[in-house]
């Protein structure tokens, strides 16, 4: 998991006044990315390029450290000791994740506390799916399955943009994801082929989920001159709506066969096109969540504030004066 | 403060207790420190990505956890991002290797060309 929906923002004018990019550089730059090269972290980079790379690691790092919030809730419940443990393996490689994610932005300038704290002020944002809550065992299913499912479909077009850290973390991630995904797959399976009871627990958790899934690559492209920038220089490599149906053409017969129904009369296929159609998944809600008043956006800040400031200590015992800060390399 | 959390772990923390502001300082996250990984012995070790740690043996213990989790390892290094010295990306070309210098690759040297022309002379004969 996690990386999915991000919110790349428009530069301001008096952004883009103040920082103004060499014309002979940025021909250079263009240059290297058409030929398939990769950009490594001192290599000169557009004002823009930057910035909207630490946005988008950062975002998905923040993603990966939420996220296991809501899965680490069902640890301690997990049904049966096998899925215990494959909770807490899971929720241990998310958080490893994040780490080479965080790693991975530093190379472009921000250090990792600044990172974190830009998360704790809620001024940086991480995957909307996440404040929603996880109330049942079904809940957990869903996530490892098509969350993950969303985050390899985003993540596999972002493991070939021009980025060397951010590529090279990624395929570490994906190597990692496909575990995840599978071992989502089978809970899921394991409850649609179940009892009743676990087959309507489940058809109840993906009923919730369902919105948030539609969500979670992000509001439709407007074909903006911006994103076709970001698209130029390969931050984003596919549209939020490609992206969104890959993966419904990929998932939604898996979940049709093992006879559980998607809550959208909406939902279908249009051969000819390819494109898939779908009810409006309610965007003013995706919106109000992201900028805080969802179901969860409290306790999750809030339980990440406690974990940073309950554990200081710890770290300022170690801190020696003698430390600088270097950024990494690679 | 009860807190409405679904995790029961969570429900035991007062979470009200937190201050209003919660930032790190600068350096909390200690120094950075580089990775190298060796998959087997016999090959090299390789720079696989970066750790935060407060001293070596911290560095070695999340090098473990995050580059050696689930790929095959036989060792692994750290060492200071400080400690790394390195060549400028806008200096490349440097490495290129030149027409004049074609006498340090294998492909210069024409043996079997020289073969046969001796070869075909001798039959001659």
């Amino acid at each position: 998991m996690y990386g999915g929906g991000y919110i790349f923002t428009e530069p301001t004018e008096k952004e883009l006044k103040e920082h103004l990019d060499d014309p002979v550089k940025l021909q250079e730059f263009e240059a290297r990315i058409d030929a398939g090269e990769k950009i490594e972290p001192h290599d000169w980079m557009p004002y823009e390029y930057r910035r909207q790379l630490i946005r988008l690691i950062e975002q998905h790092a923040h993603s990966e450290v939420i996220g296991a919030l809501p899965e680490g809730t069902w640890i301690t419940r997990a049904p049966g000791f096998r899925r215990k443990l494959v909770l807490i393996a899971k929720v241990q490689d998310e958080m490893g994740h994040a780490q080479l994610l965080y790693a991975a932005a530093e190379t472009l300038g921000k250090p990792r506390e600044a990172m974190i704290n830009d998360l704790l002020s809620g001024k940086s944002k991480y995957s909307n799916v996440f404040n929603y809550p996880a109330k049942t065992w079904a809940d957990i299913a869903v996530i490892g399955f098509l969350i993950d499912a969303g985050a390899i479909v985003n993540q596999v077009a972002n493991s070939k943009g021009s980025y060397g850290p951010y590529c090279r973390a990624l395929e570490r991630i994906c190597f990692e994801e496909s575990f995840h995904l599978k071992q989502g797959y089978d809970a899921f399976i394991a409850l649609a082929t179940g009892t009743k009871a676990q087959k309507e627990m489940l058809q109840d958790a993906l009923n919730r989920w369902w919105k948030p899934i539609m969500h979670f690559f992000g509001p439709p492209d407007k074909n903006s001159v911006h994103t076709q920038k970001l698209m130029r220089w390969k931050v984003k490599m596919a549209t939020n709506d490609e992206m969104r149906n890959q993966f419904l053409d990929t998932y939604v017969p898996k979940i049709l066969e093992l006879g559980i129904t998607i809550p959208d009369p909406n939902l279908k296929k249009i051969e000819s096109t390819g494109l898939w159609t779908f009810s409006d998944p309610d965007w003013d809600e995706f919106r109000r969540v992201i900028n805080g008043d969802g179901p969860c956006n409290k306790e999750r800040l809030a339980v990440r504030k406690y974990a940073e400031e309950s554990n200081r200590w710890v770290r300022s015992a170690l801190l020696k004066p003698t430390m600088k800060k270097t950024l990494p390399y690679a | 403060m009860h807190n409405n959390s679904l995790d029961p772990r969570i429900q035991r923390i007062d979470l009200d207790k937190n201050p209003d502001n919660v930032a790190l300082n600068t350096m909390e996250n200690w120094e950075t420190y580089e990775v190298f990984h060796q998959r087997k012995r016999g090959e090299q070790h390789i720079h696989v990505g970066i750790v935060h740690a407060a001293d070596p043996e911290m560095a070695l213990v999340f090098a473990k956890e995050i580059y050696g989790r689930r790929l095959q390892c036989a060792n692994m290094w750290v060492t200071k991002s400080s400690n790394i010295y390195s060549f400028r990306y806008e200096d490349e070309d440097m490495f290129g290797t030149t027409a004049d210098k074609d006498y340090r690759g294998a492909g210069d040297f024409k043996v079997r060309d020289k073969i046969n022309k001796f070869k075909k002379e001798n039959t001659l004969k």
